[in-house]
C-alpha cells in the first residue's frame, strides 16, 4: 500500500508543515502522521480542512512517502526540496 | 531621480492600510484563502514552496542609496538576511511572515516604493534599460518616459483587468540592453531622417510557452503621441485578447493570430479615435517628470584619467575587471560600473543585507547615491569618475562583486527554479553555480568572451531561457531533472530565439554538456567571433554531433 502524510503551508507564516498524529503541524516531516491507503488519507485530509477552516493552514494535499534511515521521505523532488529547504542553502534545512 | 508628489504619498499609504485591514481578517478567518489571495496578489505577495514571497516593484531599475537601504534592512529584520533580485528589476523576498508584511510595506511607502502591480494581469513594472541616463550611445533617457508610463498605467481602471499581464520594456539606446523585443510592448527611442526623436514601436514579443520575437507596427512615433498610441494598442487587446484560455492570453497570440499588419491597421483605427485627446500628456508635464531625472552634477574632467591607467598598469586583477565590468559613460571622465551579483559558485542576484548596504554606501561616496539593477540580475554604478574606479574596486573585492565577468560565461541568468517557485520542473540556481565553478579561470572566461548562458526552472521562462546564446530549460521526466538546450538566442537589437538541439539532457549531465558547446564553439570560431556569431555562421549541426556523440 502506498503511504502518504499531509502537507500544507502555515497561514500566519507560509512556513511548510506537516499534520502529526496529534493532530498538531511540525515543520518536521519526521513528525508527521502516516496514512497507509487511501481511506487513511482521506481521514488525516479531513482533520487537515478542519485546520484551514481554523485559519491555521492553506491548501493541504498529501503526499507519497517512502521509508527511509528509519524514518520517512517524500517520494517526489519537489517534495523533499520542501521538507529540506532549498537545496541551495543547507544551513536553513529543518533538523 | 522620481520623487513621490502629495497623492503617491497618500495612495501608496491608504493602500498599505487596506492590505493591514485584509490580512488582520484573514488571519481572524474573516476572509478565506480564496477570498485573501487576489488581494496579496495584488500586494505582490505569493505563496511559494517554503513560504510567502514577496516582490517588490523597483520602477525601471532605479534605486537610491536610501531605498538600498530601506531592502537591506527589510531583509536583515523580516527576512533571512538575503534578497533576490530578478529579470524583471524587481526584487524578491523569500520568507517574509504574512504578519509582517503591512509592517513591511510601510517602510517601503517611507522610502516611496511599493510591490503593487508586480502580479495579476495588469501592466506591470515598466523596465528599461539599466545605463539609461549614463550610457554613451543612448538618444534620449529613457526613464523619463518609464515613468510617464507608470503613472498613466498604474490603477488605470480601464487596464487593471488585462486578458493576461503586460509587460512593457523601453530603451533608449541603439544597443538594446532592455530585450525590448521580448515584451508584450517594446518601445525603442530613435532618430528619423529629419533628425527628430520619437519612438520605434514593437509588439507582441514574449517568451513563456509560446516565444516571439515582437514585431515593429510602427517606425516612428512622435514622442507627444505615445501614451494615445500605447491606450489604443492596450484598447484593441483588451477588447479581442482572449479570456477563454490562459495560454493563449497574450498579446503575442492575437498579433500571431490576426498578423501584424493587420493589427497595426487596428491599432491606428483607434488611435485615429483618440489621438490629440485627453490623454495626451498635458502642457508642461514632460518638462515636469523630465527635471527629476536630469543629469547630476557632473564635474568637467578630461577623457582619459591618469591615475586610472596606472592602476591598470600595475594591477592585472583590476586590468581584467575594467575588461569586462565598465560600460562607457556619455560624460567625459566617467564610467558605468557593473557589480556582478554572480560569483563563482554564488547564487545569481542574490544579496546579503549587509551587501546591499555597502553598496548604498559606495553609490553614496561614486555615483551620486545613485544604483540601477539590470534585467540580468547584476547591480550598476552609473556615475563613477575614472580616478575613483581604483578604489571602489577594491571596496567591491572586500563585499563579493567585483567579480570580473558581466556578459560572459559565468554571468548566468536563473530563476529561483524549484529550490523556491511553487510552479518549477526542476531546479535553476544550482546549474548557474555549477556553471560557474566550471568557468572560474578568469582567463579562460575572457578568452571565451561574450555568451550569455539563461536557465529557467520552467516553460514559463523567467530566467529568459529562449533568448540565451545558450538556453537551459528545466523539464521533469518522471521526477526526475531534465535539461533542454536552446542555442542563439539573442535578447539584443539582433533579438532571436534559441533554436532547441535535441533531445534534454539529466541533471547530471547538463554542466558538462554546456562546456562541450563551448569546446565546439573554441573550435570553430574565426577571428573575433563571439559564441553567437559562429552558432550564426555554423549553425546547429557541429554542436549537435558533438553534445550527442559523447553525452
Ligand atoms: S521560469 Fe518557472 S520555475 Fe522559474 S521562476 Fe518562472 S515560473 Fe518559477
Amino acid at each position: 500500500m502506498s503511504k502518504h502524510v499531509i502537507t500544507a503551508n502555515r497561514l500566519v507564516d507560509g512556513a511548510v508543515v506537516y499534520l502529526t498524529v496529534g493532530g498538531g503541524w511540525s515543520e518536521r516531516i519526521a513528525d508527521a502522521a502516516v496514512a497507509d491507503g487511501k481511506e487513511a488519507g482521506a481521514v488525516l485530509m479531513a482533520k487537515a480542512e478542519q485546520a484551514v477552516a481554523d485559519c491555521l493552514v492553506v491548501a493541504p494535499y498529501l503526499i507519497d512517502v517512502a521509508d527511509a534511515d528509519g524514518g520517512i521521505r517524500a517520494q517526489r523532488y519537489r517534495e523533499r526540496i520542501r521538507s529540506d529547504g532549498p537545496s541551495i542553502h543547507p544551513e536553513f534545512a529543518k533538523t | 531621480m522620481y520623487r513621490y508628489d502629495e497623492f503617491d504619498h497618500t495612495f501608496v499609504r491608504q493602500r498599505v492600510e487596506q492590505f493591514r485591514d485584509q490580512v488582520e481578517r484573514r488571519l481572524s478567518g474573516a476572509l478565506s484563502e480564496d477570498e485573501f489571495r487576489p488581494l496579496r496578489l495584488m500586494n505582490g505577495l505569493y505563496l511559494q514552496l517554503h513560504a510567502y514571497m514577496l516582490r517588490v516593484a523597483i520602477p525601471y531599475g532605479t534605486l537610491s542609496s536610501r531605498q538600498m537601504r530601506c531592502l537591506a534592512h527589510i531583509a536583515r529584520t523580516y527576512d533571512k538576511g538575503y534578497g533576490h533580485f530578478t529579470t524583471r528589476q524587481n526584487i524578491q523576498f523569500n520568507w517574509p511572515a504574512l504578519k509582517d508584511v503591512p509592517d513591511i510595506l510601510l517602510d517601503l511607502a517611507e522610502v516611496e516604493m511599493h510591490a503593487l502591480q508586480t502580479s495579476g494581469n495588469c501592466i506591470r513594472n515598466v523596465t528599461a534599460d539599466q545605463y539609461a541616463g549614463a550610457a554613451a550611445d543612448e538618444i534620449e533617457d529613457p526613464r523619463v518616459w518609464c515613468e510617464i508610463i507608470r503613472q498613466w498605467s498604474s490603477l488605470h481602471p480601464e487596464f487593471s483587468f488585462l486578458p493576461r499581464k503586460f509587460k512593457i520594456a523601453v530603451t533608449g539606446a541603439p544597443n538594446d540592453r532592455a530585450a525590448v523585443a521580448v515584451h508584450d510592448i517594446g518601445l525603442r527611442i530613435v532618430r528619423n531622417e529629419a533628425g527628430e526623436v520619437g519612438f520605434q514601436v514593437l509588439v507582441g514579443g514574449g517568451q513563456g510557452r509560446t516565444p516571439v520575437i515582437g514585431a515593429v507596427i510602427r517606425p516612428f512615433l512622435p514622442k507627444r503621441y505615445l501614451l494615445s498610441y500605447l491606450e489604443a494598442i492596450l484598447r484593441v487587446y483588451n477588447l479581442l485578447g482572449r479570456r477563454d484560455n490562459i495560454f493563449k492570453a497574450r498579446i503575442k497570440i492575437l498579433v500571431q493570430q490576426v498578423g501584424a499588419a493587420v493589427f497595426a491597421d487596428m491599432v491606428e483605427d483607434e488611435w485615429q479615435q483618440i489621438k490629440d485627446g485627453p490623454v495626451e500628456l498635458p502642457a508642461g508635464e514632460l518638462e515636469r517628470i523630465q527635471a527629476y531625472f536630469a543629469p547630476p552634477p557632473f564635474e568637467t574632467l578630461p577623457d582619459a584619467d591618469s591615475g586610472f591607467a596606472d592602476a591598470q598598469a600595475g594591477d592585472p586583477a583590476f586590468t581584467a575587471w575594467t575588461r569586462s565590468n565598465l560600460a562607457a559613460h556619455r560624460q567625459p571622465g566617467y564610467a558605468i560600473v557593473n557589480l556582478s551579483l554572480k560569483p563563482v559558485g554564488g547564487i545569481p542576484g542574490d544579496a546579503t543585507a549587509a551587501q546591499m548596504d555597502a553598496v548604498a554606501d559606495l553609490a553614496d561616496r561614486y555615483s551620486f547615491g545613485e544604483i540601477r539593477v539590470s534585467h540580468e540580475q547584476n547591480l550598476i554604478l552609473p556615475h563613477v569618475r575614472l580616478q575613483d574606479l581604483y578604489p571602489l574596486w577594491q571596496a567591491l573585492e572586500g563585499i563579493g562583486f567585483a567579480t570580473a565577468n558581466i556578459g560572459l560565461a559565468s554571468d548566468i541568468i536563473a530563476c529561483p527554479g524549484l529550490d523556491y517557485c511553487s510552479l518549477a520542473n526542476a531546479r535553476s540556481i544550482p546549474i548557474a553555480q555549477e556553471i560557474s565553478r566550471r568557468f572560474a579561470a578568469l582567463d579562460r572566461l575572457h578568452d571565451i568572451g561574450e555568451l550569455r548562458i539563461k536557465i529557467s526552472g520552467c516553460i514559463n521562462a523567467c530566467g529568459h531561457h529562449h533568448v540565451g546564446h545558450i538556453g537551459i530549460l528545466g523539464v521533469d521526466k518522471k521526477g526526475e531533472e531534465f535539461y533542454q538546450l536552446t542555442l542563439g538566442g539573442d535578447a539584443t537589437d539582433t533579438a532571436a530565439l534559441g533554436d532547441l538541439i535535441g533531445p534534454a539532457v539529466s541533471v547530471h549531465k547538463v554542466v558538462d554538456a554546456v562546456e562541450t558547446l563551448v569546446g565546439v564553439y573554441l573550435e570553430h570560431r574565426q577571428n573575433g567571433e563571439r559564441f553567437l556569431d559562429t552558432y550564426r555562421r555554423v549553425g546547429l549541426q557541429p554542436f549537435k554531433e558533438t553534445l550527442y556523440a559523447t553525452h
